[in-house]
């Protein structure tokens, strides 16, 4: 072995790993939160919608799921900059970008999650007398949450790991930070391993919270 | 098409209704009514359009044609003779007015009994949480639940369930409990309980209309018996006239032979 381990110089920079994986979290939280909003409002508008909407939620979706998200990320920094009259730095243009990823993912998740909502139940809500909003407050929302909540979880662990892209457009977030220390010290090994133990380590404390409050739900089904 | 000022002594009034989904006509014509405090049994063999019926009584379906008039308003539609929807704010205030009972009791799976029953009461009849648990408890009490007031519908027989599903139906004060096939989901075992609630809510006065293939109860608890056959009311009379072998009308016979056949 000509290679010998040496973590000395990672832990030197470790303060470049941290920050950026605190900016990590910090991006995937706000494109998450929004890509939520976009996903639950696409996907209640998609199940009572005629044709033509339909339609367009569809496309929307289909796009955003057809295209690598390095690119809509390009598109997104380099691109629309240069068409129009707009200036943002590059976290912002991040989480705008990955805002509307998520959010065709998400459409998805809730579409299926309401859809799978039983008749019967939609049934005894109009029959007590719910108006179609308090039907879907009361009966549609809360069933279709613990119904998604495990593909919710999936989903929300993938897109945290997706903030990693934003390294390509030199946002300091944990990948790029590691990639700083590759391009400083040469230790690629060591730089990597410490990487991908800190993704890992997250996505799991990440996914042990999510199964929690699944838990939670299932207890209260 | 009768108007308004010749309104019957019928609380329900199900005049002339038709139905088609696509090319299958499921309701022809139908025409009964409930007077207050009837207890009026739909039998049929299955297609015949018995729950169909049902559901257009408090407008889960919409029918083509015709009239249904609850206490003299008509249910679905703006004014008779008119295809014009309410809006959705009034068929749910004109739901409010009608209970339902599923065949597969269609609890929400996130409430406690309790929940299941208040939530209709809050959120439709606009009582305060208190009161709302006050009138649940009490219903829970009719039906043998009080102690079951806190658990979760999963934790429920599928009996105990459905005497929920009729306490959450009943404490909203319906003109009309409207039952369909509340029996047939459950256990043999189970069929009893239920059937008890459904006769001691008719001793009290409650008008009902049902769908059941409880040839027995049908026969003990109901004012009368309306026969359905191919989407159309075939015969309709007190239980002793319908339930008897000896009748004249040649499908209600074959009905009744073929349910003998099976069930006895």
């Amino acid at each position: 072995m000509g290679y010998a381990l040496n973590f000395n110089l990672i832990w030197r920079h470790f303060d470049k790993l941290w920050g950026g994986l605190l900016l990590s979290l910090e991006l995937a939280v706000i494109s998450i939160a929004i890509g939520t909003v976009i996903g639950l409002a696409l996907a209640v508008w998609y199940v009572s919608a005629g044709r033509v909407v339909r339609a367009i939620i569809a496309a929307y979706v289909e796009f955003i799921r057809n295209v690598p998200l390095i690119l809509l990320v390009y598109l997104v920094f380099y691109g629309v900059p240069t068409v129009v009259d707009l200036a943002y730095s590059a976290p912002t243009s991040f989480v705008l970008t990955l805002s509307v990823y998520s959010g065709a993912y998400l459409v998805e998740v809730f579409r299926s999650g309401l859809e799978a909502v039983p008749r019967g139940q939609l049934d005894a809500g109009r029959a007590i007398g719910l108006t179609p909003w308090q039907r879907l407050v009361h009966v549609r929302l809360p069933t279709m949450l613990r119904i998604t909540l495990p593909a919710l979880s999936n989903t929300f662990i993938s897109l945290f790991k997706d903030t990693s892209i934003a390294s390509v457009i030199s946002v300091p977030e944990l990948t790029f930070g590691a990639q700083w220390i590759n391009f400083n010290t040469f230790r690629i090994v060591e730089v990597y391993l410490v990487t991908t133990a800190m993704y890992l380590v997250t996505g799991y404390i990440l996914l042990f919270g999510l199964r929690l409050v699944e838990r939670r739900f299932r207890a209260a089904r | 098409m009768s108007d308004a000022t010749n309104a019957s002594p019928a609380l329900l009034d199900v005049h002339d209704v038709s139905k088609a989904f696509g090319a299958v006509e499921v309701l022809r014509s139908v025409s009964l009514q409930v007077k207050r405090g009837e207890v009026v049994t739909v039998i049929g063999p299955s297609g015949s359009g018995k729950t169909t019926l049902l559901r257009c009584v408090n407008f889960l379906e919409s029918y083509d044609s015709g009239s249904i008039r609850i206490d003299g308003k008509e249910v679905g539609y703006r004014e008779a003779g008119t295809r014009r929807r309410r809006s959705e704010r009034d068929l749910a205030a004109m739901r409010a007015e009608t209970g339902m009972v599923f065949q597969s009791f269609n609890l929400f799976p996130h409430l406690t009994a309790a929940g299941n029953i208040m939530l209709g009461l809050t959120k439709v009849r606009g009582k305060s949480q208190t009161e709302a648990r006050q009138i649940a408890e009490h219903w829970l009490g009719r039906v043998g639940l009080a102690h079951k007031a806190d658990s979760l519908p999963a934790e429920l027989s599928g009996g105990q369930q459905q005497r929920v599903g009729i306490a959450r139906a009943v404490a909203m004060e319906p003109k009309i409990l409207l039952l369909d096939e509340i029996t047939s989901a459950l256990d043999p075992e189970l069929v009893g309980e239920v059937l008890a609630v459904v006769r001691s809510l008719a001793e009290d006065g409650m008008t009902m209309l049902m769908v059941t293939h409880e040839m027995a109860f049908a026969r003990d608890a109901s004012s009368r018996i309306v026969f359905m056959a191919d989407g159309g009311v075939s015969a309709v009379g007190p239980p002793k006239e319908i339930l008897a072998a000896e009748t004249s009308n040649e499908r209600l016979r074959t009905f009744l032979a073929r349910f003998r056949a099976s069930h006895f």
